[in-house]
């Protein structure tokens, strides 16, 4: 499904992401890990197209991303979250998801009707992906005044009102309860029963740990391990790119371009 | 009679000009090259109708795209530039359409008069409305068809999808490029449509006063256009309205007998508004914002972590 080879990204002498070969299989969830400034927010802003790449390049289905703009990787199937919720604070719930909405195929609007119509038919579905996410009594709230669980969910549910095959969830757990979090893994599980491919960053071992079929670990902006959760586990590199030695102190200056 | 129907010309031009600036701040550009537009759109028009002896609608019409043309051009490299930096651009647009117009000498002979744009002695005669026995309650009724016209475009714009998007864009552009949002057509094509509003005000302007110079066409006129919709808040067009009739009706003709230190009120009453009112007039918080932009710490600009 989304293949990085050889990727890179310099911001002048670092290298936040250095030579990442990445490979996300069709229908899975895989989960990236690493210390902080390990590359992991950097390799999805690359994925996303915030960024271009140094060098490398990333393929969804064999299509290659690296020339599409960012609003185009969303037609090609790609949508994502972000570390800090970006929701459109002065807009309603469900306008949140209608900027981002995107037909499914056969049932598209015409290019009129889809900027100027009043499209209640949308209103409909729209109003199912919310309740979907437990936000269907809050539809015509204002975003900005929705408690934070709720516009973690809001986000989760604008990144799918784009109908996408891959989303990217970077850090989706952060400041969440543990009840949240286990709210959240259910709704990472449905996504996937829904057959969307998840490439889940995230701190969180609790959920990372429970909910990847697949796990990578990020560091210095290189694969330095990869497989099933167990394995990941037990792996010493893991444990001393997490716990550190001497020569290896990860975060600090890396830390600031990663944000 | 007259001095009223004067003042309602005056609004209605005035809001135009506040529309067009408060089309592009629903996209979070703040822009003092309106007043650029609105002079394109007044010596275009006024051209048409002297020199080529144009029917007014068509003369406005052709003002009107050339100014959108201009601001189509112009939304390409302002989609580079931000905050402060878009209104230093801006501001520099509008002293180079300014400039232009200054120096421009377009003199022709029409039924043994000379007339057109005169340099520095300006463009006069621009007497369309009188030479076709357009009585003053007419050219008020048309200004105020437009005015009409464009708030109803407006006011709609927000019940579909497009108003959403815009909105967004103004709100966040980076989440909104990746809700899957084209930013650089959203933004020219609220600079397009900014300009064209513009435009039409611009040569409603020049035909309803007969006479435009480079002195119109100034930094204050273009601190007028973007403080309507500042100080009416951006929530809905309603509120530019009331400050285009506030600041035009009350502060600059009530306030007539202060001379020019009016200006000064002008500038207080934008200092309070921003302190005591920050949601505008009407409502919303986008005030805040723009003091963010021209001098707060930047407002999610970088990269999400």
């Amino acid at each position: 499904m989304l293949r990085l080879s050889n990727l890179s990204k310099y911001f002048g002498g670092v290298r936040a992401v250095d030579a990442l070969e990445l490979n996300v299989k069709t229908g899975e969830i895989f989960g990236l890990i690493g210390p902080n400034g390990s590359g992991k927010s950097t390799t999805v802003n690359l994925v996303c197209g915030i960024f271009g790449p140094t060098s490398g390049s990333i393929e969804l289905d064999g299509v290659d991303l690296k020339r599409q703009a960012p609003h185009q990787r969303i037609d090609a199937g790609v949508s994502r979250t972000f570390q800090n919720i970006r929701l459109f604070d002065d807009l309603t719930v469900w306008q949140n998801l209608w900027v981002a909405w995107r037909d499914a195929p056969g049932q598209e609007h015409s290019w009129f009707s889809n900027w100027f119509g009043r499209s209640l038919s949308r209103r409909h579905e729209i109003q199912k992906l919310l309740e979907f996410s437990g936000l269907g009594d809050k539809s015509n709230n204002l975003a900005g005044n929705l408690a934070f669980g709720e516009q973690r969910r809001l986000e989760l549910a604008r990144a799918m009102a784009s109908k996408p095959k891959l989303i990217l969830l970077d850090e989706p757990a952060a400041g969440m309860s543990s009840a949240e979090v286990t709210d959240l893994r259910q709704r990472i599980l449905t996504m996937k029963e829904m057959g969307i491919t998840v490439l889940l960053i995230e701190h969180v071992m609790e959920l990372v740990m429970n909910v990847s079929d697949r796990i990578g670990v990020l560091n210095f902006g290189t694969l330095i391990a990869e497989g099933l959760p167990e394995e990941i586990q037990h792996n010493p590199l893991v444990q001393k790119a997490y716990f550190g030695s001497s020569e290896n102190t990860s975060g600090g200056d890396t830390n600031a371009i990663d944000q | 009679m007259l001095y009223f129907l004067g003042i309602f010309q005056t609004i209605g031009v005035h809001t135009l000009l506040g529309l067009s600036a408060y089309v592009l701040l629903l996209t979070g550009q703040l822009s003092l090259g309106q007043v650029g537009f609105f002079a394109i759109g007044a010596y275009v028009s006024g051209i048409l109708t002297v020199l080529f002896s144009w029917h007014i609608f068509a003369a406005l019409a052709v003002g009107a795209l050339v100014a959108g043309f201009f601001a189509f051009l112009i939304g390409f490299p302002a989609l580079r530039v931000k905050g402060l930096m878009l209104v230093v651009a801006t501001i520099a647009f509008s002293e180079i359409v300014r400039l232009f117009f200054f120096n421009l000498s377009w003199r022709v002979e029409v039924n043994g008069f000379d007339v057109g744009p005169d340099s520095t002695q300006g463009f006069r005669e621009i007497r369309y409305f009188a030479a076709n026995g357009w009585e003053q309650t007419h050219v008020v009724a048309l200004i105020w068809s437009f005015v009409i016209l464009v708030m109803f475009l407006l006011w709609w714009l927000d019940r579909v999808r497009a108003g959403a998007v815009l909105r967004a864009v103004g709100e966040d552009d980076l989440a909104a490029q990746s809700s899957g949002v084209n930013l650089t057509m959203v933004k020219v094509a609220a600079m397009t449509a900014g300009g064209v509003i513009a435009g039409i005000g611009g040569g409603l302007f020049a035909h309803s006063t007969t006479y435009v110079d480079h002195h119109t066409f100034t930094i204050l006129l273009a601190t007028f256009a973007v403080s309507y919709p500042i100080l009416g808040g951006h929530k809905n067009v309603f509120g530019t309205l009331l400050a285009v009739i506030f600041i035009q009706g009350f502060v600059i003709e009530g306030l007539r007998f202060m001379g020019d230190y009016r200006n000064i009120v002008f500038g207080l009453l934008i200092i309070f508004a921003m302190n005591l009112r920050p949601q505008g007039l009407v409502d919303g918080h986008f005030i805040s914002d723009i003091k963010k932009k021209l001098g707060g710490k930047p407002k999610k600009d970088s990269a999400d972590a």
